[in-house]
């Protein structure tokens, strides 16, 4: 398959996705959680099916636009999530009710989480700086032991796979909250990890291949490494897909962008990562390395 | 077939067997015990149940100011934890104004989350339990040294001073305290709510607002005192702003899924590299073996924690463990079919592929160490362990497959490269 000559396509499904999602993003916005917002979530086990409207009738005298869920293997239990900052006392008082109403037992409680409208920021805020910093630090590592124009297109690959994978979220509204930070900033590395080795070779057959042309040294480094990028992603792949159907949901909370990330991960360092260098080093002339013959 | 190659082989399937066993079911060999990894982790609150809060100080000091505000905040909220008898709490400033409180396996929660919450209350109290003077009137607490006559050294004191009306106060209590004639009718009780944490007897009417508290303390005793009692002195509001309660069986049911799923997940890892590369294939399942115990084994000695998204970090760098097996493999495969010896290829192999391994785990490794620096939470407790799983994919990929793989070679079974995925 020659990656280089149908480079435009590959270029265009990765942007049709990313253009999609960014609209979708901008017009429904994203269903972030209440990490992000503030709020307040309550899980709890009433040992058997309730129906959402009856739960409403109790949750309603707190928040009308509560969210409710059911979870367990079951769906035996509950997780109410408001964006309204309630505090120990009225939690308590919630929990109380239900308590009540069905006979539970304290054991019933199964969690409660609070987060401050203030903390969400600050999450959001560490995350894109360390992704920043991360990126940088990368890039140094990368240009001093490759060269620029490789640096410049594993992080190309990089900003590919964190977009690919918000504009999943965005399109399938799925809940954005703090493991989603953590699930991007593995992405980041996964992303690069998964690029170094297909440029290793290509830095490699420059060396060897001395008389072909860049797009034959890119294409055949690529059909050399991608045996390993499909069996690397796959068992890796493998695991947390495992993960995500029997984790809690806090786990699949994880697992899924993860699995997002890693599919597009692939993809890019296939399909993006290399043609970008294509371009960057035919296209874009340096003084020392600039060879005509080999365009 | 060289028959002391193999032996060697054998002992080392044997011995990593060995400490497999031990390791999930736990081995007692009379003097020598070893305990399951399940019993000897530390398990973070979302695995184990438990409480975390962290509070915001409601204050607008800032600096050095701000520094000794929650300082003070965090000794009575550790003392007040303590009170509550929870086993390994952990109390951290979080930032320069937020307090971290996280209270393992707490079954009540809610009360703890009251107890903690609530603002100090710091009082002087005569024997007759009147109280004397609060918190509110203490302006200066802290140690300092006072000769001690029949010792004949100085020795480390608290030092008190009370605004006005607490020094009049003070010298209207100690005037008639000083009167009685036992002992124990002269003491002046130090109250921080409702738990008595000084008793200093009363030897001469205080009037100039100043007091003293000797009795044998060290310098840390003291400076603990001085603290508790500052403390109570200055009552900082704490806002609640994150709280996670974790129930016990929601923790279990997280921990035993995770395990199940890990166990199922390297189960098919394990059978994708025997079928897909044969002999290579098992050692790299040996490695991986032996890199899952290394992970572990210095996560248990760094006494690291293992929260959920770590369990995530180390499913993940599983896969880049077996990343760099599958690299190493692939370019043995290469070299194979380029014509070359079994053992040859296996050596230019290694060498080809150590350099891209190298690279690979390097860029990763820059990433885990800056979440691990500016990640809060869920994010250092991933970073941890995706930062030992580089290190430890590296040291197995480089050396025990490396090995294992040359000796497998050396037992001379045979020569069909077919059996080394060619």
């Amino acid at each position: 398959m020659n990656i280089i000559r149908n480079r435009n396509k590959f270029f265009l499904i990765s942007l049709t996705i990313i253009v999609i999602g960014l609209v979708m993003a901008a017009v429904n916005g994203l269903n972030v959680g209440i990490d992000f917002t503030g709020g307040t979530l309550l899980q709890i086990d009433f040992g058997k099916k309730v129906p959402v409207n009856e739960i409403r009738k109790i949750t309603d005298e707190f928040d009308k636009n509560a969210s409710i869920l059911h979870v367990g293997d079951n769906k035996e239990q509950v997780i109410i999530k408001t964006t309204l900052d309630l505090d120990n006392k009225d939690r308590i008082e919630i929990f109380n009710k239900f308590k009540e109403k069905y006979n539970l037992k304290d054991e019933a409680f199964v969690q409660s989480q609070k987060f401050g409208p203030s903390i969400g920021k600050e999450i959001r805020t560490k995350a894109l700086l360390s992704v920043l910093i991360a990126t940088i630090g990368m890039l140094i590592y990368i240009t001093f032991r490759f060269e620029f124009k490789f640096g410049i297109s594993a992080i190309v690959a990089l900003v590919h796979d964190v977009l690919i994978t918000f504009s999943v979220y965005a399109i399938f509204q799925i809940p954005v909250n703090n493991p989603f930070v953590a699930a991007m900033l593995t992405i980041v590395g996964y992303s690069i990890n998964d690029t170094i080795v297909v440029f290793d070779r290509i830095r490699e057959n420059i060396k060897i291949m001395k008389k072909d042309k860049y797009e034959d040294i890119v294409n055949k480094s690529i059909s050399q490494t991608i045996v390993r990028s499909i069996n690397t992603s796959f068992t890796t792949l493998l695991v947390i897909v495992v993960l995500y159907i029997f984790g809690v949901e806090a786990i699949k909370d994880f697992a899924l962008p993860l699995i997002v990330g890693i599919i597009a991960g692939t993809y890019s360092s296939i399909f993006i990562a290399s043609p970008i260098w294509y371009l960057l080093r035919t296209r874009v002339s340096d003084r020392n390395n600039y060879n005509p013959n080999r365009v | 077939m060289n028959f002391k190659n193999i032996a060697i082989f054998l002992l080392i399937i044997a011995l990593i067997g060995f400490i497999s066993y031990s390791a999930i079911y736990g081995v007692n060999l009379g003097k020598y015990e070893i305990t399951p990894v399940k019993e000897s982790m530390k398990l973070g609150l979302d695995l184990e149940g438990g409480v975390f809060v962290v509070l915001e100080a409601q204050t607008d000091a800032q600096g050095a100011e701000l520094e000794r505000i929650m300082e003070q905040a965090k000794a009575i909220i550790r003392q007040r934890v303590d009170g509550l008898g929870v086993a390994e709490p952990n109390i951290v400033l979080e930032g320069k104004k937020r307090i971290r409180i996280e209270l393992p396996g707490v079954k009540n929660a809610q009360d703890a989350i009251d107890i903690i919450g609530k603002t100090a209350q710091l009082q002087f109290v005569d024997p007759k339990g009147n109280v004397v003077v609060t918190g509110k009137n203490i302006k200066r607490s802290e140690v300092t040294y006072q000769l001690n006559r029949e010792k004949g050294r100085e020795e480390p004191v608290v030092a008190l001073e009370f605004d006005k009306e607490g020094a009049k106060r003070f010298a209207e209590a100690t005037r008639e305290l000083v009167k009685n004639v036992n002992r124990k009718d002269k003491i002046i009780y130090i109250v921080l709510d409702d738990e008595v944490i000084s008793s200093p007897v009363v030897n001469s009417a205080i009037t100039d607002g100043k007091a003293v508290i000797t009795g044998n303390f060290t310098v840390e005793e003291a400076g603990k005192l001085a603290t508790l009692i500052r403390a109570g002195a200055l009552p900082v509001e704490m806002k609640e702003v994150q709280t996670s309660v974790i129930g016990p069986t929601l923790g279990l049911e997280s921990l035993d899924k995770s395990i199940y799923a890990a166990k199922i997940g390297l189960i098919l890892i394990f059978l994708f590299m025997l079928i897909y590369y044969r002999i290579p294939g098992l050692i790299a399942d040996i490695s991986l073996t032996i890199y899952i115990l290394l992970l572990l084994g210095t996560m248990i000695y760094l006494d690291a924690t293992l929260t959920l998204p770590g369990i995530a970090g180390l499913i993940l760098s599983i896969g880049m463990a077996v990343d760099a097996n599958v690299v190493i493999f692939e370019r043995i495969k290469e070299e194979i079919r380029s014509g070359k010896t079994l053992r040859a290829a296996v050596d230019s192999g290694f060498k080809r592929a150590l350099r891209t391994v190298i690279d690979a785990n390097v860029t990763t490794f820059i990433a885990g160490i800056v979440l691990f620096k500016f990640g809060t939470g869920p994010i250092k407790g991933f970073a941890v362990t995706l930062l030992i799983g580089l290190v430890a994919s590296m040291i197995t990929a480089v050396f025990i497959t490396k090995y294992l793989l040359k000796l497998t070679i050396k037992m001379n079974i045979t020569k069909n490269t077919k059996l080394y995925g060619a």
